[in-house]
C-alpha cells in the first residue's frame, strides 16, 4: 500500500518542481541551520572543556596590587606585592597543596640563526604540579636550581618548534637577553587556554634567576602573582580565607584597609565560562530550531495549495473508493517526503557549512550522529505537524463538492 | 416491493440550504431497480438527476427518505462503509470521464483496486483484463490525454468494472461524445448488462440513447414524472 502512494506522491513533487524545490529550501536552510548551529555549539563547549582540563585543578591565582598610594587606587598588579616569602608561607597552610610563584616578562630568545619572542615565566618546579603539566623530555629543573638561581630552562613546544624545529633541545644552550641558558627539558603540550592564548609559547626558568639576572625590578623579590592548588574543591573556600587572612597579616594590613592583593578562583570562572558556553550553545540551537518552523509553515503553505488545486482530483478518488484516511495519508505522506528530502539534503549542507567553519575559521566544529537525527526527527515531526491540517482538510471533503470544483 | 431490488428508494427528498432559503431538488422519490435491469433517467435540465444519481451512488446523502442497496440502509454508514460501497459495489461513470491525467490508462483503472488493498501483481493483472473488456488492450502505458473521449470513456468504464460491481451508474456518459461513439459506448454498456447482470441506471437527454435501455424514468422539478418499462422486443425503437 506504501510503496503506490510513495510513487504518487513523488510524481505530484515532480510535476511541481519548481514549487517543491522552493517548498523544500525552507527545510534546507532550517535542517542546515540546525546542524551548523549545533555543531558550532557542542564545539566551543568542547575546547572550553578541553582548556579547563589544561588548566589544572581548584586552582586560585594571588595577584599583587590595589595598593592605595595617597588615595589613588592602582589597578592589579600595579604595585608588586606579593613575594617568594608568601608564596612560601602560603605552601604551609593546611588546606593548600601546592603554590609556584610567577614572575612572568617578555624577551627575545636566540638559537643559532634563529630567534623567537616568547613569554618567559619565572617560577619554581611546584609550577609543573598546580598547573598538572607534565615534563616530556629531559626533566624539570629543581628546587636547588632556584636556589642557585641557575641559568637553565624548560621549554614549550611552540618555543622548540620555532627555535629548534626538528632537533632535540635538551642538553642545547640558548640565549635569552643575551644570556646563555642550558634547556633541561621541554614540556608537554597543552593547547589553547580559556582565552585562546598558545599556553606552549612559553619558556619557564627558576623565579629567582627571573627576578635577579633577567628582568631586573626595583622591588626585590617581587613576584606578579602566585599559583595556588587547593587539596580538594571542597576546601577552596577554607583555603581562600586562610590565604587572605595570612596575607593581610604578612603586609600589616590595619584591619579597615582594603587588600593589597586580589585572589582570583579560577575553577569558579572557569566552570561560569562553560555554563555561559553551554548556554551559548543551546540558544544557538534553540534559534536555528525557529527556522525550521518557518520551513513547517512553508509547507504547509505549499500543501494547502495542493489540496485546493486536486480537489478533483479527490472527488475522483472518493467517488471510486478512497476512505478519508487514504486521502489523509496520500496529502500526509507528501508532507513528509517533501520535509524528509529538505531535511537530507540540509543536512548535508549543514555538514558542509560545519567543516567549511572548521577549515577557514579554525575552530573546533562537533557533529554527532545524535545532532543530525534531531534533525531529522524534528523533520519529520515538521512534516507531520504543518502536514496534518492540509491532509484533513483534503480527507474530510465531501465528495459531491470536491467532484463538482472545477 | 420485489425482494430482488437492488435498488430501493422510499420517498427520497434532498434539500439545499441556499442564500435564498431552502431549495426542494429531490421530492418523494420512489423507485425500485431490480438486479439485471437497465435504466435511463431523462428530464430537462436542473430536474434533479444528477442529484438522484450521487445519491444513488452514496456520493451524497437524502435528506430525508430511506435509500436501501441490496436490503441495506444507507442512512446508517459512516464514511468509510460508503467508500467501501462506492469501492465494491457501485461503479460511477461521469460526462466528463474525470480519470487522473498524470497516470496511465492502467494505473487509472487499477486505482479502486488499490483501495480494496489489492496486491500489485493482482491489480496490473486485473486492470489489463478489464482495459481488454473495452477493447483497449495495448494502451496501457498510454496518459489519458493521449487518447480520444470515446476512448477515455471507455477506460472510465474499465475502471468502473475491475472491481466487479453490482450496479453501474452513469451519469450522461455520452454527453461528451458524437453519436456513433455514444452507440458504441452504449452497446458496450448493455453488453456488460446482458453477459454479467451488471444493473445499469443512466442519465441522458438524448432518447436514441435511452433506446437501449429497458426501462425509462422522467424527472421533472424533482418527481418522478413517467416511469416506463418496455418489452424486450421494442426496447431500442418505442419512445415512452
Ligand atoms: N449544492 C447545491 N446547492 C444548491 N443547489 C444545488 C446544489 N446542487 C444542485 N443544486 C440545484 O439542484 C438542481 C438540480 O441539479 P442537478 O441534479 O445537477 O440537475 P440535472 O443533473 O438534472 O441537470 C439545480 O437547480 C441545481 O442548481
Ligand atoms: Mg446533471
Amino acid at each position: 500500500m506504501i510503496t503506490p502512494l510513495l510513487g504518487e506522491a513523488w510524481d505530484s513533487m515532480h510535476a511541481n518542481r519548481m514549487r517543491s524545490v522552493l517548498t523544500m529550501l525552507g527545510m534546507v536552510i532550517g535542517v542546515a541551520a540546525v546542524i551548523l548551529m549545533v555543531a558550532i555549539g557542542q564545539g566551543a563547549q568542547q575546547s572550553v572543556n578541553a582548556s579547563i582540563q589544561s588548566m589544572g585543578s581548584n586552582l586560585f591565582i594571588v595577584l599583587s596590587g590595589s595598593a592605595t598610594t595617597g588615595g589613588l587606587r592602582m589597578g592589579m598588579g600595579a604595585a608588586p606585592t606579593l613575594t617568594t616569602g608568601d608564596a612560601e608561607a602560603i605552601a604551609t597552610l593546611p588546606a593548600v597543596a601546592a603554590v609556584a610563584p610567577l614572575q612572568p616578562g617578555t624577551a627575545q630568545v636566540v638559537y643559532g640563526a634563529s630567534n623567537w619572542s616568547t613569554m618567559i615565566a619565572g617560577t619554581t618546579p611546584d609550577a609543573l604540579v598546580v598547573r598538572d603539566w607534565p615534563v616530556a623530555r629531559g626533566a624539570a629543573f629543581s628546587a636547588s636550581d632556584v636556589r642557585a638561581a641557575a641559568k637553565v630552562a624548560l621549554l614549550g613546544t611552540t618555543v622548540v618548534a620555532n627555535l629548534f624545529g626538528d632537533q632535540d633541545p635538551v642538553g642545547k644552550t640558548i640565549r635569552i637577553k643575551q644570556s646563555p641558558f642550558v634547556v633541561v627539558g621541554v614540556l608537554a603540550s597543552k593547547g589553547q587556554s580559556l582565552n585562546g592564548q598558545d599556553q606552549d609559547d612559553t619558556i619557564l626558568i627558576p623565579v629567582t634567576t627571573a627576578q635577579r639576572k633577567l628582568f631586573g625590578s626595583q622591588f626585590p623579590g617581587t613576584v606578579r602573582l602566585i599559583m595556588v592548588q587547593a587539596r580538594s574543591a571542597a576546601l577552596m573556600p577554607q583555603a581562600q580565607s586562610e590565604m587572605t587572612a595570612l596575607l593581610r597579616q604578612r603586609h600589616h594590613l590595619p584591619s579597615r584597609a582594603d587588600n593589597d592583593f586580589d585572589i582570583r578562583n579560577l575553577t569558579a570562572m572557569a566552570s561560569a565560562a562553560a555554563q555561559t558556553t553551554r548556554v551559548m550553545s543551546f540558544m544557538l540551537g534553540a534559534i536555528a530550531s525557529v527556522s525550521l518552523l518557518v520551513g513547517g509553515i512553508g509547507i504547509m503553505n505549499i500543501m494547502l495549495v495542493s489540496v485546493t488545486e486536486r480537489t478533483r482530483e479527490i472527488g475522483i478518488r472518493m467517488a471510486i473508493g478512497a476512505r478519508r484516511r487514504d486521502i489523509l495519508r496520500q496529502f500526509l505522506l507528501e508532507a513528509v517526503l517533501l520535509s524528509l528530502i529538505g531535511c537530507f539534503v540540509g543536512a548535508l549542507c549543514g555538514i558542509g557549512g560545519a567543516v567549511a567553519v572548521h577549515y577557514l575559521a579554525r575552530s573546533v566544529v562537533v557533529i554527532t550522529l545524535s545532532s543530525v537525527l534531531l534533525a531529522f526527527g524534528l523533520a519529520s515531526t515538521v512534516g507531520m505537524f504543518f502536514g496534518y491540517y492540509p491532509a484533513r482538510r483534503a480527507a474530510t471533503m465531501q465528495p459531491v463538492e470536491a467532484l463538482r470544483h472545477e | 416491493m420485489p425482494t430482488s431490488s437492488l435498488i430501493v428508494l422510499d420517498a427520497v427528498c434532498k434539500r439545499y440550504e441556499t442564500a435564498a432559503g431552502p431549495v426542494s431538488v429531490l421530492r418523494d422519490i420512489d423507485l425500485a431497480v431490480g438486479t439485471g435491469e437497465s435504466v435511463a433517467i431523462m428530464g430537462p435540465s436542473g430536474s434533479g438527476k444528477s442529484t438522484l444519481m450521487n445519491i444513488l451512488g452514496c456520493l451524497d446523502v437524502a435528506s430525508s427518505g430511506r435509500y436501501l442497496l441490496d436490503g441495506q440502509d444507507v442512512a446508517g454508514l459512516d464514511h468509510d462503509q460508503r467508500a467501501h460501497l462506492r469501492n465494491r459495489v457501485i461503479g460511477f461513470v461521469f460526462q466528463g470521464f474525470n480519470l487522473l491525467p498524470r497516470i496511465s490508462l492502467l494505473d487509472n483503472v487499477a486505482l479502486p483496486l488499490l483501495y480494496a488493498s489489492v496486491p500489485e501483481r493482482e491489480r496490473r493483472r486485473r486492470a489489463q483484463e478489464s482495459l481488454q473488456r473495452v477493447g483497449l488492450g495495448g494502451f496501457e502505458a498510454y496518459l489519458p490525454s493521449r487518447v480520444s473521449g470515446g476512448q477515455q470513456q471507455r477506460v472510465a468504464i474499465a475502471r468502473a468494472l475491475v472491481s466487479g460491481p453490482r450496479l453501474i451508474l452513469a451519469d450522461e456518459p455520452t454527453g461528451n461524445l458524437d453519436t456513433q461513439t455514444s452507440h458504441e459506448i452504449m452497446t458496450l454498456f448493455m453488453g456488460l448488462n446482458a453477459a454479467d447482470g451488471i444493473t445499469l441506471v443512466l442519465v441522458t437527454h438524448e432518447q436514441d440513447i435511452a433506446d437501449f435501455t429497458h426501462r425509462h424514468v422522467l424527472l421533472v422539478d424533482g418527481r418522478i414524472a413517467a416511469d416506463h418499462l418496455l418489452g424486450e422486443a421494442t426496447a431500442a425503437r418505442v419512445s415512452p
